[in-house]
């Protein structure tokens, strides 16, 4: 096919703007995707993720910067001529084709003589061979998706990407496809983006996460170090759920911050504080927290507080109590013990955590309030999220 | 009988399925049809039966304008050979229509509904608001716009392209008046169908190596079939029985369609109600025929 561009290697994005109007969808976006990695792209609706997506599939041309694979310029060209390919959100299957010609259409246009034979091979990839000679609409949901990843596979791309694909499937079989998906990328070794707002299928699936708000790249890392240590507010909040507090960095104790949040005072490790003076979010994940009827003694970090509400969910027992600034805390404990605390709404409790667990973020335009709002916001802002956070409500 | 009591019963309560309700369930889907079918078998089925035994009757001898109920299907023979140059300039001109109209309609469509962003409403309006004046005085209208002296025709000759000199009283006008009459019913069933084409689809095309021609001839158009079909059938059909379009801008001689040999049949011809009822029933004939071949041939149910 004329005008068609050959390119291999990494994947890059270099200060790329994309603009409707006064809005920057995308705002100045670096990025690098290494070639055979499977990379997530993580945000809220309107985070510019899937607009990120599109231009570099050439459905959206950049306002500004440039859309490289390898050492090949791929600004400004067509869809048509890239060596990518995409799996879109509503599967986008060719509604008069059978699945088999669906799957052979790239392989056609682009003048392979075995199409038929290629699409049978990417159907036996996706385990769908019995289904070659049906519609479309003769298929289930999660069938669909399947034939729609075939049929940006068998092409071969040098990225392929993925926008939201399991977003229409139930919990069940989206776990399935989660699965699914990341056995056909190590099996084909071929570039993955698959854009998501599911911070759980983000983490399960992708080698490397990057968290996008507002057209912007928050924090990019393996999804375990991203958990461990959130580097903004957001991403504290979105990826997993975070208890934090407003404070003041009032002095430093060898390797720590000390830190007053409310008349408490903590302690961060300096170098898991993204400030090192003034005012700070102080943070720490409901699950490393401990719960206590009386003051612990020796453990490092402690803070009062009153609880709310207390809700069991077998292997777990999840409370979410009041600490006395007013802010809702959550605690996410494990049922370990033999004859758990009982404790019921209205009783006074010390928390307490390892203060190495502990993580600080800028204060400034953090979007969380401090405040009883905190548990329920971050729920609602991601449906889909972990257990932890479906258990809040 | 039991699904149709379920289907019947269905909006009723869970509670209240005992046997008056099932038997009441039963009849209520019938009754629901019956207005229909009642206005069908009165004003459909009643008149075709009537104009099926006129078609086979014969002329009384001596009393012109008289006829006896018979079997005479000579009424058939003669309606075809004497006024087959008729059955094939309608079913011609329809065609002709059908073409031009589908190649007019078919990029309006696209751009109503891909291209319009907020003039769709305006166009939309474009297409309907010409039927709330009468087919009629729209149809007098083109006489003025074809006219001899008009515009179309004096641009024409001055390019020395119009062959004979003239528009009007020739097939071209009649062609013309059939092509802007049936426009819409062309138009609205394509438009349906681009309109609810996911543009995502249309994307994958480009996304799976497609240019944009290739696009359209691979993805486009095969979904919108449906409309494409709908609309050449919508056009064809009462194309090919109008008469009113050969009556008012066509020629006495040459341009004659079916339709206007039926009407000077029953109200102009003494003793032609057997011709005409003959003539209808071929029509019909012909026009059932090539709708199911032309159905069976590009089949709508497996599309979509």
């Amino acid at each position: 096919m004329s005008g068609f561009r050959e390119a291999k290697g990494d994947l890059e994005i270099e200060s790329v703007t994309k603009s409707f109007g006064d809005f920057n969808a995308v705002d100045d976006l670096t990025l690098v995707v290494p070639r055979g990695s499977f990379f997530a792209l993580l945000g809220p609706s309107g985070c510019g993720k899937t607009t990120t997506l599109r231009m570099v599939a050439g459905l959206e041309q950049p306002t500004l910067g440039r859309i490289l694979i390898g050492d090949t310029d791929l600004t400004g060209s067509r869809p048509y001529e890239r060596p990518v390919n995409t799996v879109f959100q509503s599967y986008a299957l060719f509604p008069h084709l059978t699945v088999r010609d669906n799957v052979a259409f790239g392989p056609k246009r682009r003048g392979a003589k075995n199409a038929l034979q290629l699409a049978d091979e990417a159907l036996d990839l996706v385990q769908l061979p019995h289904l070659a000679s049906r519609k479309p609409a003769q298929l289930s949901g999660g069938q669909q998706q399947r034939v729609a990843v075939a049929r940006a596979l068998v092409n071969r791309p040098e990225v392929l990407l993925l926008d939201e694909p399991l977003g229409a499937l139930d919990l069940k079989l989206r776990r399935q496809m989660q699965v699914e998906l990341k056995r056909i990328q190590t099996e084909v070794g071929l570039t993955f983006i698959h854009v998501t707002h599911d911070q759980e299928e983000a983490m399960t699936m992708a080698d490397t996460v990057a968290v996008m708000n507002h057209g912007r790249i928050e924090q990019m890392g393996p999804p375990a170090a991203m958990y461990d240590l959130p580097v903004t507010a957001f991403v504290a909040n979105f990826v997993g759920q975070s208890n934090l507090g407003r404070g003041r960095i009032t002095d430093r104790d060898g390797d720590f911050l000390v830190v007053d949040v409310h008349g408490s005072t903590v302690k961060v490790p300096h170098r898991r504080s993204q400030v090192q003076s003034g005012d700070i979010l102080f943070g720490v994940r409901p699950e490393k927290v401990r719960i206590h009827r009386d003051r612990p003694t020796g453990v490092g970090n402690d803070m009062a507080a009153t609880v709310l509400d207390v809700s069991f969910t077998g292997v777990a027992t999840q409370y979410l109590v009041t600490v006395d600034s007013g802010a809702t805390w959550s605690v996410y404990e494990q049922n370990l013990d033999v004859e758990p605390i009982d404790l019921k709404p209205g009783d006074r409790v010390w928390m307490s955590w390892d203060p190495g667990h502990a993580f600080g973020v800028p204060a400034e335009n953090a979007e969380v309030p401090e405040g009883p709002v905190l548990a329920s916001e971050a729920t609602s802002s991601d449906p889909s999220s972990g257990p932890a956070l479906q258990d809040a409500q | 009988m039991s699904a149709l009591a379920h289907a019947g019963g269905g909006g009723g309560h869970p509670a209240a399925t005992g046997p008056d309700q099932a038997k009441r369930g039963s009849w209520l889907p019938y009754l629901l049809l019956l207005p229909g079918l009642l206005w069908l078998a009165i004003f459909f089925v009643a008149p075709l039966v009537q104009l099926f035994t006129v078609s086979l009757q014969s002329k009384l001898k001596g009393y012109p304008g008289y006829y006896y109920r018979d079997l005479n299907f000579r009424n058939y023979w003669s309606a075809l050979t004497e006024f087959a140059p008729h059955f094939g300039r309608s079913l011609l001109f329809a065609g002709l229509a059908t073409f031009f109209a589908f190649c007019l309609a078919y990029p309006l469509a696209y751009a109503m509904a891909f291209k319009a962003g907020k003039w769709r409403g305006v166009m939309m309006i474009c297409i309907i608001a010409p039927f709330f004046t009468s087919f009629m005085l729209r149809t007098i209208a083109w006489r003025q716009i074809l006219a001899d002296e008009g515009a179309v025709a004096s641009t024409l000759n001055f390019l020395h392209v119009l062959p004979g000199g003239r528009i009007t009283e020739t097939w071209m006008a009649v062609v013309a008046g059939l092509t802007y009459n049936f426009l819409p019913f062309m138009v609205l069933p394509i438009y349906a169908s681009l309109e609810r084409a996911d543009p995502r689809v249309i994307e994958a095309g480009g996304d799976l190596y497609a240019n944009g021609f290739t696009t359209f001839r691979t993805v486009t158009l095969p979904m919108s079939m449906p409309g494409v079909i709908a609309g050449t059938l919508l056009t064809f059909i009462p194309a090919a029985g109008d008469y009113v379009n050969a009556e008012l801008l066509g020629s006495d001689r040459s341009t004659k369609m079916v339709g206007n040999v039926i009407e000077s049949q029953f109200f102009k011809v003494p003793g032609g109600f057997p011709i005409a009822a003959a003539l209808s029933f071929t029509l019909m004939a012909l026009i059932l025929a090539m709708v199911f071949v032309y159905i069976r041939r590009f089949g709508t149910e497996e599309l979509l």
